[in-house]
C-alpha cells in the first residue's frame, strides 16, 4: 500500500501535465472547428457588409464593376489625415470611371480620430461623405452618424468651387456648413477633412479617375 | 440559502440565479460588461444570450469533468475551457449576427474575464451532478441578463427615448425600425448613456432590493 502511494505520488505531476495537455488540444480543437465552419459566412458578410458601406456612400450614382477588387492604396499625410496607407476602391459603369471612394481621416476631432469615407465624381464633385468610425461624445458629436441625423448629407453635391474655398468651414467660424448645438469640434473636424479630401483628388485626378483598371496608384500600389 | 451547499434542488437552483444569489444585483459579479454594454436593450439581449450560452457550456463541461481533475490543474482546465466556450460563441456570432458583434465589441471576447463563468464551474458546477450544472448555468445567466436588461432598457428609455429600437441587430433586418419610440431623441438625458449613468441605475436598483429586503424582515 505504501509502495502505491509513492508509485501514485510520482506520477501526479505526469497526470496533471497529461490532463492539462488534453484540455488544451480540445479546446483547441473545438475553436478550430467552429472556426471552419463559420468562415465562409464570416467572410461573406464582411464582404457584403463592406459593399453595402461602399454602395451607401455612393447614394443613386451607378456602377457595374466589383468595387473590392478595383483598389489602390495611396498615402499622404498631410490631407488624407493619417501615416497610414489608405485604400481608394474606383466604381464604374462599362469601364468608364464614376467615382473613387477614398478613406480618409480627421485626426482631430474631440475624442480622437474620426475615419471617413468619401466619394467623389470625376469631375470633383462629391457624391456623399460617411463616418466609419470615431469615438465622439455620444449625444453630442455623434450626430455626424447617418442614424442620428443628416448632417453629414451636407456633403452630397458640393465641391472645391462650392462653397468658396473660404466658405469651407462650419458657420461659426464664418462657414457655410452648420455645427451641432454644443459640439463645434467634431464638425469642425469633419468639414475640414472632406475639404483635405477634395483637394488630394484634385491633385491626383488623372491617377484615380485613369480609364482602365490596370493604372497605377499616385503614391502606392495595386493591392491583389 | 449557501450558494456553495452542493446538491441542491432545482427550484433552489433557479431561485439562487434569478433572485437569492442574482450575478448582477448580489454577487455583483461581472460588472464590466454589465456597466458597458447596457446602454440599449438590443445590445443587453445579446450579451446576455451570449453570456448564458458559454456558462451553459463551461457549466457542462466542468460538471462533466471536475471529479476526474487533479486540484492542481483544475482551475486551469476551467480557463481553457472557458476560453474555447468564448471563441467559440464569438465567431458564431460574428457570422450569423454580425451587425450585434460588432455592437458588443469587445465586450463579448471579455466574456472569458467575466468571473461569473470561472466562479459557477469551480464553486457549483465541478461539485454537482450534470442536470444541476446545466440548470445552474441557465439560472445565473438568465439572472444577469435580466438584470443587464433591466439597465439596457432604462438606460435607452432616458437617453434616447426608445425601447428596442436597435433589436434588429438580433432580429434581422425583418425588425429593422421597430421597437417603441417613446419621445424624439433630441429630449434623452445624455447622463444616462455615459459610464456614470450605468453606475448611478445600478446604485438605484440594488438599494430599491435591499430597501424591499429590510421591510420583509
Amino acid at each position: 500500500m505504501a509502495t502505491r502511494n509513492a508509485e501514485q505520488l510520482r506520477f501526479r505531476p505526469l497526470r496533471a501535465a497529461a490532463m492539462l495537455a488534453i484540455a488544451a488540444v480540445c479546446s483547441v480543437g473545438l475553436v478550430s472547428f467552429v472556426h471552419d465552419i463559420t468562415r465562409p459566412r464570416i467572410e461573406a458578410s464582411e464582404r457584403a457588409q463592406r459593399v453595402a458601406q461602399l454602395a451607401a456612400v455612393l447614394g443613386p450614382a451607378r456602377y457595374d464593376n466589383d468595387l473590392l477588387a478595383d483598389v489602390v492604396t495611396v498615402r499622404d499625410p498631410e490631407l488624407l489625415g493619417t501615416d497610414e496607407p489608405l485604400p481608394v476602391h474606383r466604381a464604374r459603369l462599362a469601364g468608364r470611371p464614376v467615382a473613387a471612394l477614398l478613406v480618409a481621416v480627421a485626426p482631430d476631432g474631440y475624442s480622437g480620430a474620426i475615419r471617413l469615407l468619401i466619394a467623389v465624381d470625376p469631375v470633383g464633385r462629391l457624391l456623399g461623405v460617411r463616418v466609419l468610425s470615431h469615438k465622439e461624445t455620444p449625444g453630442l458629436g455623434d450626430a455626424i452618424e447617418t442614424r442620428k441625423s443628416g448632417w453629414i448629407d451636407a456633403f452630397a453635391g458640393r465641391s472645391l468651387e462650392d462653397p468658396a474655398a473660404d466658405r469651407w468651414k462650419v458657420r461659426r467660424d464664418g462657414g457655410d456648413f452648420d455645427q451641432f448645438t454644443g459640439a463645434t469640434v467634431t464638425p469642425r473636424a469633419v468639414v475640414r477633412a472632406v475639404r483635405n479630401a477634395l483637394v488630394y483628388v484634385d491633385r491626383h485626378r488623372d491617377e484615380l479617375f485613369a480609364e482602365q483598371t490596370e493604372a497605377q496608384a499616385p503614391t502606392g500600389r495595386r493591392e491583389r | 440559502m449557501d450558494p456553495y451547499n452542493a446538491r441542491m434542488n432545482a427550484a433552489s437552483i433557479l431561485r439562487n440565479g434569478l433572485r437569492d444569489q442574482n450575478p448582477g444585483l448580489v454577487q455583483l459579479l461581472g460588472l464590466c460588461p454589465l456597466l458597458a454594454v447596457s446602454t440599449s436593450v438590443g445590445s443587453a439581449l445579446g450579451l446576455g444570450l451570449a453570456t448564458i450560452a458559454v456558462l451553459v457550456t463551461s457549466n457542462a463541461i466542468a460538471a462533466a469533468t471536475g471529479r476526474w481533475l487533479l486540484p492542481e490543474v483544475r482551475l486551469a482546465v476551467f480557463v481553457l475551457a472557458i476560453a474555447g466556450a468564448v471563441t467559440a460563441v464569438e465567431l458564431s456570432m460574428s457570422a450569423w449576427w454580425p451587425g450585434l458583434h460588432d455592437t458588443l465589441g469587445i465586450f463579448l471576447p471579455l466574456i472569458v474575464t467575466n468571473c461569473l463563468v470561472l466562479a459557477r464551474a469551480e464553486s457549483f458546477a465541478s461539485r454537482n451532478p450534470l442536470p444541476s450544472a446545466l440548470l445552474d448555468g441557465v439560472a445565473m445567466g438568465l439572472g444577469f441578463m435580466l438584470v443587464l436588461l433591466a439597465l439596457g432598457a432604462s438606460r435607452e428609455l432616458l437617453g434616447h427615448g426608445s425601447l428596442g429600437a436597435d433589436l434588429h441587430l438580433l432580429l434581422g433586418q425583418a425588425a429593422r425600425g421597430g421597437g417603441l419610440r417613446v419621445f424624439d431623441e433630441r429630449h434623452g438625458l445624455l447622463l444616462a448613456l455615459l459610464p456614470p449613468g450605468a453606475f448611478i441605475l445600478l446604485g438605484l436598483m440594488l438599494a430599491w432590493r435591499n430597501w424591499r429586503l429590510q421591510k420583509a424582515a
